[in-house]
């Protein structure tokens, strides 16, 4: 079995798993006033002061969320609203066109029910987005922007945004810039205090913490209005009793992915490359998606274009063989949709429809490689003799 | 160690599984992993706006729909995925549709799928994959010749008998067709209790009957919206004098009865019921019953289950899905059928399809052109 679906997640860390466990069989309300609620709330708080330290950010920076999807609402949504309660003429949102539907939809939502003007930035042919394309875009009117919301990496052709010069761009007209870094998380370094953002999503499942657990990063002077309303558990901006096991698991998986960034992107790159060189030399018309330079993409991350393929053909071939790999792009109701993000990057929508995304992970190993570069030239073969359906 | 010798098992097949969401489809992939071939689900994603949940026995391609067909192939264990066919569908069956109401016709929309998409589009897809045959939940009998050449029969349950809606499959097709359920005695209410015992969650679920891109059951509701609304023609009897007026002659069939909305009764108090739309005119002629028997069709696209008949022959056909059978002459000429019948029947409407059989065999189909009333030839 070649496990090579590590962006939609990845199998949890032992210790991780030990940290989860241990805490199952404890009670406590980290809200309660007596011993075992205070020592539920120790526990959520050393996790979230070693969590923050990890991120480069401050204990009470650290909004612990039930996952990416809802960090991402909180962030676009919260601070949507209290810009503009603040401010009535904010209400432009700024957000590239290649972020995840956790974004995406959220922003989409506030154009149809907020009176949100929401305004795609242009992409280049790798899908970031150029600092001047957003300095443009707030200079036009810099009193409208209510925030300005883009991706530190792409979670289907893994591309990398300039994160920091555009956090620049927005501090230089007071825009708060959130970041969706649940891609970029544990394979570069998302330092929330030297990155310059106003808020910034992270998700537990993705870097080998459980599922149902995520945290929005958000600066101290930030106060969205909350998606959640109820007991005001995180700075009164996201309610709901903490969940103690999954902080605490959580928390030794984001140390561990900190600890073990550095080494991971080397090995994990190198296995990466490998991967891209076999599925060119098995494939030769295969078209790499994202930026082929090693520093433009996230080194657990390969993604491809097969021409007159499938996706989905591709990825049965290859599921009957054991290789799990992903079309890369959001389903509705099963049926793979042609990428936002392709169609963004400006790839012909027939193009579009033959992807697939290999993403590796702490448990890849040259067999997983192997695999795929033995199966890969015959799944394309076949898949484009059953053509686009 | 071998002693006796056995006769060899059949080869294990890689078999694709078009799984609707219903009971007839989930049993028959259950059954073909029973006989040991490599099967895999599949379900057709058709419509590209699906809606949430399914309406009571309407409609096959809601999400809910989806997910009770990933469900069934959970327990039955097997890979399963979503494939998107909703273009394809569109253009082959939803347009078609459309295009054979415009022009005064009445198709048949199953037979259609099963032609363009399940047996065209899927098996297609499905034989270039890899796989060697699809399997579906109809009621029908694939039976193998010794010469290795197949025949398709009608269901061992007459009264479950789904052949007429296969019979525009050709032997291409029906080379790699599998239908589990045909082949043995089983009524719908066997097929329920093996779905239970199968622990298949989709035993209880209602059969659907009306057309699955019509979710809301109104066919007239669809076509005035598809073509454009009212268009309002002459209603007239058989003299040609006028009765009544209509909101668009698609919206009728051959042998409808209700709806007409004329208003004052027949001279001999008598229902009249459609005898001839004429989408040229826009009109819609009605009359007795009687007028309704027809005597002879000429029958175009004729599909064959096989070879080709060389010589004019008696066979019975059926001339709608839950029709019954007529005693019928039948004659190729020059590629049109013409076909008599022994006994006039009624409701017979251009664009319906026309299954020969020759006892229980599937002899081919035909998509009925023209009809000859007893009292005058029309159409």
């Amino acid at each position: 079995m070649a496990y090579l679906d590590h962006a939609a997640t990845t199998p949890m860390l032992p210790e991780a798993v030990e940290a989860m466990t241990a805490q199952l069989t404890v009670t406590g309300n980290a809200s309660s006033l007596h011993a075992a609620g205070r020592r539920a709330r120790r526990t959520v708080e050393e996790g979230r002061e070693a969590f923050a330290a990890s991120l480069g950010a401050r204990p009470s920076e650290v909004v612990f969320t039930a996952g990416g999807t809802e960090a991402d609402n909180l962030a676009v949504k919260g601070l949507y609203w209290a810009r503009r309660d603040a401010e009535p003429r904010r209400t432009r949102v700024l957000a590239s066109p290649v972020e995840h539907h956790a974004v995406l939809d959220a922003v989409d939502w506030l154009a149809a029910h907020e009176g949100a003007n929401v305004e795609y930035l242009a992409v280049d042919r790798y899908g970031r987005v150029h600092p001047d394309t957003l300095r443009e875009a707030i200079a036009r009117d810099p009193d409208d922007v209510a925030l300005a919301t883009v991706m530190w990496a792409n979670n289907e052709i893994g591309t990398v945004m300039p994160v920091r010069e555009l956090a620049d761009v927005a501090a230089e007209f007071g825009v708060p810039l959130h970041a969706d870094a649940v891609q970029a998380y544990g394979q570069l370094d998302v330092d929330f205090a030297a990155s310059g953002l106003a808020a910034m999503t992270v998700s537990g499942h993705k870097v080998g913490g459980p599922y149902g657990i995520g945290a929005l990063l958000l600066g101290r002077q930030y106060t969205p209005v909350p998606v959640l309303h109820g007991g005001g558990q995180e700075r009164h901006v996201r309610s709901g009793t903490l969940d103690v096991p999954a902080i605490a698991s959580f928390a030794v998986a984001g140390v561990l992915a900190a600890e073990r960034r550095e080494d991971f992107a080397r090995t994990v790159g190198a296995l990466r490359d490998d991967l891209v060189k076999a599925v060119l030399a098995a494939a030769p018309d295969a078209i790499l998606g994202g930026d082929p330079a090693p520093g433009g993409r996230l080194p657990a991350n390969a993604h491809f274009t097969f021409p007159g393929c499938e996706g989905d053909s591709l990825l049965l071939l290859l599921d009957a063989q054991g290789i799990e790999c992903s079309t890369g792009s959001a389903c509705t109701a099963g049926v793979a949709q042609p990428s936002h993000v392709l169609l963004a990057t400006g790839t012909d929508p027939d193009l579009a429809r033959g992807t697939l995304r290999f993403s590796l992970g702490h448990t890849s190993t040259a067999a997983d490689v192997a695999a795929v570069a033995a199966a890969i030239g015959p799944a394309v073969e076949r898949a484009r003799t059953a053509g686009l359906s | 160690m071998t002693d006796t010798p056995r006769p060899a098992a059949p080869r294990p097949l890689r078999v694709l599984a078009a799984m609707s969401g219903g009971v007839d489809s989930a049993v028959a992939a259950a059954r073909a992993v029973e006989a040991g071939h490599d099967v895999t689900g599949v379900h057709l994603a058709l419509s590209a706006n699906p809606q949430s949940f399914r309406t009571g026995a309407r409609g096959c391609c809601t999400i809910e729909d989806s997910r009770d067909a990933r469900r069934a192939a959970d327990v039955i264990g097997i890979p399963f995925y979503v494939w998107d066919l909703a273009e394809r569908f569109r253009e082959d069956v939803v347009e078609d549709f459309v295009a054979e109401y415009e022009a005064g016709r009445t198709p048949n929309p199953c037979l259609r799928c099963n032609e363009k998409i399940k047996f065209a589009a899927l098996l297609d897809k499905a034989l270039a994959l890899g796989f060697d045959a699809v399997c579906t939940g109809h009621y029908a009998t694939v039976v193998v010749n010794e010469d290795g050449s197949r025949e398709l029969h009608r269901a061992s349950d007459m009264a479950k008998d789904q052949s007429y809606v296969l019979g525009v499959l050709d032997e291409k097709q029906l080379a790699h067709a599998m239908f589990p359920l045909g082949d043995t005695l089983t009524t719908k209410e066997e097929i329920r209790a093996e779905a239970e015992r199968r622990d298949l969650a989709v035993a209880k679920k209602p059969d659907s009957h009306d057309i699955c891109f019509i979710a809301d059951g109104d066919t007239q509701g669809f076509l005035a919206n598809r073509l454009g609304g009212k268009a309002e023609g002459d209603i007239l009897d058989e003299s040609g004098a006028k009765l009544g007026t209509h909101d668009g002659a698609f919206g009728f069939t051959i042998g409808q009865r209700k709806g007409l909305r004329i208003g004052h009764p027949a001279p001999d108090g008598k229902p009249r019921y459609v005898l001839d739309i004429s989408p040229v005119n826009n009109t819609v002629t009605v009359g007795p019953a009687e007028a309704l028997d027809v005597t002879a069709l000429t029958a175009i696209r004729p599909r064959w289950c096989g070879t080709e008949p060389a010589a004019p022959g008696t066979y019975t056909a059926q001339l709608r899905a839950h029709g019954g059978e007529t005693e019928v002459d039948a004659e190729l000429v020059g590629g049109e059928l013409r076909v008599s019948f022994k006994e006039p029947v009624r409701g017979v409407a251009p664009g319906q399809a026309i299954v020969l059989y020759d006892g229980t065999r599937v002899v081919g189909s035909a998509t009925i052109a023209t009809t000859s009333r007893r009292t005058e030839a029309s159409v």
